[in-house]
Formats: structure tokens, sequence, C-alpha cells
């Protein structure tokens, strides 16, 4: 069991990997997503994995025999929650800059840092650029 | 003394500052008004936790009364509490340069609701002894960090955040793995129990555990090779924002690998704190080299965070009680000089019209106040005597040569070298030769209080280098709590 466990976190967690690494900006995004699941099974089952028997201590005792640890299936709740608000912005970034770009390929996000310029030297900002104190 | 509400003020007051003028968006000089009120009851509740800290040492709190392993605890000890009104004051000063017209941005309604949010998970960062908290905290941030990229809505903005994001939720991601791991092989969160815990963990595993923990943390200090979220999204932020993030984000990653490696698993295993130095080392050449390319002025300085960066990492890499001391004596410096130059920088672009130096110049005729604001944090980058920056340099390089380190010690010094080349870049193109436009408009609007804020923060620098002994005594007993 622990084993077919840690293979299949292993497989998540490579699977994330793989499509966080692409050139794509929805892969990576849902990579991130698959990683972070991966992620939070790991934290899940870092408090044994347990029986069908509720974390309960039986009277007289002092240490919760066979049942699982409760403490990290509170904290896998708080990691879920926050990974699902950072997906839903994430998901909203991407189709923003696809929608502007009309690309979803990563090496056409040149905004932030422009190339070009004589080779030694940066490119110099637009006018606009330097108005409002941003870039191109 | 009321230690339980003293010790949550610095959570708790960002926390509801945020609520009050998130809910006072419609009404802009309200929410101005809520705002200031907020960061100064936040600074004078963080003095207050300073002169508590001085009395007693350390505070504590358990929260929901858990016994001690059990609940979520905060554990406010010296170099909590410096960080905190260290934070405070950040926060003051950039609040006060955004109601200037020196480059604020597009003052979108949530703009001061989610700086207030950063200002919490920054303070929350520093205040929680809870491995799990301290995860939250980084969350916090995060998401409060991001929504301040975006509220722009300009496609550079839009791709800074993207990039900012991707690299930063997989440091998320890892610290929440090893924070996963660390519970497993121990049982425990809190940091005292997890450093009880610590000593009889084997060798080998306590190394995996420690490098993955490190790891996340490095990518959210910025360090090489992960560094690359940085330069690629900081200049596209408004400048007081801007000012805050390079003051206070990645100093958290540092602070965290202090607290874990100095203070809690203690004694870290030699190999890691050896290739610390090295990655310390590495940080430092290639964030000055990156500066040494550019010319628009915020993205020079932004690679010269990452430089920075490495020197307090060189400082935790000694570990020893003295490069403890020289470490938040330095993350203390570096903060408010950091800040100060990004702070002058929108100075420059508001008199000049230009953040690029071949369109600005001219400014030691037309502005010699802002020529000397301009060389205080300059010069204490680069660590010229008397300023804060040269004392930092020599409690660390002092520290590195009495452990027979040379090649750290060489390489720190030929980055200084290099760094006061960026900064004499900047003093020459922008304050010495005339301005490329000679016959540009003086612009009109209100400047007043980012010349505060600027001052503010320079005589900061000033205190710190012309009496060094306060703080140096203070983080001196600050690195001697530490649990060595």
């Amino acid at each position: 069991m622990t084993w077919a466990l840690a293979i299949c976190i292993w497989l998540t967690l490579s699977a994330g990997l793989y499509l966080t690494l692409s050139r794509d900006l929805l892969r990576c995004v849902l990579g991130l997503a698959i990683m972070g699941s991966g992620a939070n099974l790991l934290l899940f089952l870092s408090g044994r994995i347990g029986l069908a028997q509720p974390p309960v201590i039986p009277a007289g005792e002092a240490v919760l025999a066979q049942a699982a640890n409760p403490l990290p299936q509170a904290l896998v709740l708080t990691a879920i929650v926050i990974g699902f608000a950072l997906l839903c912005f994430s998901l909203v970034l991407v189709l923003r800059l696809i929608e502007g770009k009309r690309s979803d390929d990563v090496l056409d996000l040149r905004d932030a840092e422009p190339l070009g310029g004589d080779g030694v030297k940066p490119p110099l900002p637009t006018a606009q650029a330097d108005a409002r104190g941003g870039q191109a | 003394m009321s230690h339980p509400a003293l010790i949550i003020a610095p959570v708790l007051i960002p926390l509801s500052t945020a609520m009050l003028t998130a809910a006072a968006q419609g009404r802009p000089r309200l929410q101005t008004a809520l705002s200031m009120a907020g960061v100064l009851a936040f600074l004078a509740a963080a003095l207050a936790l300073l002169a508590g800290v001085q009395e007693h040492g350390s505070l504590a709190m358990q929260f929901g009364n858990w016994e001690k392993p059990f609940g979520i605890a905060f554990l406010i000890d010296r170099t909590g509490a410096s960080l905190v009104l260290i934070t405070a004051l950040m926060g003051s000063a950039s609040l006060l340069f955004l109601l200037s017209d020196a480059d604020p941005g597009n003052r979108h309604p949530l703009t001061l609701p989610l700086v207030h949010g950063v200002l919490a998970g920054v303070s929350g960062a520093f205040c929680t002894a809870d491995l799990f908290n301290l995860y939250v905290w980084f969350e916090v941030m995060l998401i409060c960090a991001l929504g301040l990229f975006a509220i722009g809505r300009r496609m550079d903005q839009l791709d800074g955040t993207y990039k900012y994001m991707v690299l930063n939720l997989v440091g998320t991601l890892l610290l929440l793995m090893s924070v996963g791991m660390i519970y497993s092989a121990t049982g425990h969160l809190y940091f005292g129990a997890l450093s009880q815990a610590y000593a009889s963990l084997p060798p080998t595993l306590s190394l995996a555990l420690l490098s993955a923990l490190s790891l996340a943390f490095l990518m959210k200090a910025g360090a090489f090779p992960l560094f690359a979220w940085l330069p690629a999204s900081y200049h596209t932020l408004p400048a007081p924002v801007l000012a805050l993030f390079a003051g206070l984000l990645t100093k958290v990653g540092v602070y965290t690998v202090l607290r874990t490696l100095g203070d809690v698993f203690t004694p870290a295993p030699e190999l890691l704190m050896e290739a610390l130095g090295w990655i310390a080392v590495a940080t430092m050449i290639t964030g000055v080299l990156g500066a040494a390319y550019h010319w628009d002025i915020r993205r020079i300085l932004a690679f010269h965070i990452v430089s920075q960066i490495g020197y307090i990492l060189l400082g935790i890499a000694l570990n020893t009680e003295a490069g403890f001391a020289a470490t938040l004596f330095y993350t203390l410096h570096h903060i408010v000089v950091k800040a100060n130059l990004f702070l002058i920088g929108a100075i420059v672009w508001y008199w000049t019209g230009s953040y690029d130096l071949r369109r600005s110049g001219g400014l030691y005729a037309a502005r010699p106040l802002l020529a000397v604001l301009f060389l205080v944090p300059a010069l204490s980058l680069v660590g010229i005597p008397p300023l804060s920056g040269f004392w930092a340099k020599f409690l660390i390089l002092q520290e590195a040569i009495a452990q027979g380190r040379v090649a750290w010690t060489v390489a720190a010094l030929l980055v200084s070298v290099l760094t006061l080349y960026s900064m004499m870049k900047i003093w020459m193109e922008a304050f010495w030769r005339p301005h490329p436009e000679p016959t540009r408009a003086v612009p009109s609007g209100r400047i007043w209080p980012a010349y505060a804020a600027t001052m503010g923060l320079a005589g900061v620098t000033l205190w710190i280098g012309l009496s060094p002994q306060h703080l140096l005594a203070f983080v001196q007993a600050a690195a001697r709590s530490f649990n060595l």
C-alpha cells in the first residue's frame, strides 16, 4: 500500500513537472495544478496511512494506536483551499495574456523585458512607456 | 502590560486595516486616512513590541490555549521584533510616498488593501513559531503580491505577474512538500519541538529534508540559480510598491533560512552550509553582472537585490553566532537602503521623465538635495565608511576571514567594486551630465511626500552608520538567543 501510494505521488509530480516545463502558457498552469495535487497527497499521507478507525484515543491510553493522525488532514484542507484560489487567479491571468498577445507561447511574452537594442545595450523605452513609468 | 494583544498586533493591525480600506473603496480620501492611521498604529505596536522584547528577551503566545508543542504559536524574539519594526517602517515610507505624484501607478482602489495584506503576511512570517503557519504567511504574501502586480493590467505587468507566479508557486509547492515530510519524520511543527526532535533524526534523512526546505526558501529569497522571477517582474510595479517588495519580500526568504538553519535545526549539516556559502557567492556575482548590463534604474537596482542577497546568505553560511549577528545587521541595513534607492529612482523619473539613464541627466545642477539623498543609500550599498553598509560588510567579512574563507572574502570584495561601478553609472548619467533635452518642462505635481519618505529612510541609514554600536549590541544579543 505504501509503495503504491509513493509511486502514485511520484507519477503525479512528474506529470505536473513535465507540463510545467512546457512553453504553452495554459499547460504550464495546469502542470502547476497537478503538481499541487501531488504535494497535497504527500502532505495528506504524512500522517500515516490509517485503517478505517476513527482517530479517538481510547479511555486509559495515551497514544492513538492504529488510526491516522488527523492533523495533516486539517493541514491539507488549508493547502487545498489556498491552491484553489491560486489556480483560479492563474487561469484568469493566462486567459488575459493569451487574449492580449494572441499567442500562448511563453517566448512571445517579452513585454516586461523587451529584446533588441544594439546587442551591447538594452533597447530604449518608448516615449509612451517613459510617460507612464513602465516598459513598452 | 497586555502581552497577548501586543503579540498578535503585528498581524491583526495590518489585516484589519486591509479590511477597512477594502470597505472604503469608493471614498479615496477616507481610504487614504484609514491606511495612514493603520500603518501608524502598526508602527506604534512594533515599537511597543521591541520594548517588550528588550525587557523580557522574547514574547510567546499559544493560540486557542493549546499546550505547547500542539497549537499554533507566535514567538517573537529580538530578531523577529526588529524585523517587524523595519516592516512597519517600510510600510509607512511606501504609503507616504504613494501620496506623491512620483510614479504612483494607476491608484486602483484595491492597492491600499493589498499593500496592508502584504504587510500582514510579512510580519506574520516574522512572528510565527510554527512551520505550517509559516507556509500560510508565505501564501498570504504571495497572493497579495500577485494582486499588486496584476492590478495595473498593462501587458508588461501581466507578463511580469506570470513569471513571478510560476516560479514562486513552484517554490511554494516545494515548501509545502518539505513541511509535510518534516512533519512525518518528526511529528512536530512547533519550532521548539522540532529543534528537540531534530537531534534524533538520522543524518542523511535530516540532510535531505533540510535541503528541500532550504531550496524552497532560497527560491523565495531570490538566490542563484532560481532568481529569474525577480528581475523579470519587479520593474513593472509602481515605485512605492516596488520599494516595499524590494525591501521586504526576498528578505522574508532569507529570514526563514536564518531561522531554520541557525535556530531550529541546529547544528545544521556542514555540507548544506558549505553549499549555501557557494550559492551565496554565485548569487552575489551573477546579480552584480546582471546589473552591469542594464540602463533602466529599476532593473539595475533589481539585480542588485539579488547580489545583496548573496552577502546576507554568506553570513548565514558562516554558521556562527557572529555570522548570524552580521546577517541580521546586514538585513536590517539592506531593507532600508534598497527601498530608499528605488524611491529615489522614482523621484529621478519624476524630474527627468525617464527611468532609462540614457534619457536622464542634469540633476546634480538642478536638484542638489536629491543628489545628496541619492549618495547616502548608494554609497551605503557599496559599503563606503562611515555609512551603514560599511559596518554590515565589515562584520560579515571579518567573520569570513576569521574562519579562513579566503575565496568567499575575495568574491565579496570584488562584488563591492562592481556595485560601485553600477552606482557610479547612475551618478554620472542621471546626476552629472546635462539632460539630453534641456528644454524639458518642469513637472508640477505633489512631490513633498516623496522627499519626506526618502529623507526619513536616509536618516535611518545615517543613524546606523554613525552610531553602529546600538544596533550591533542589539543584533549580538539577538544572535546569542539563538539555539546554537
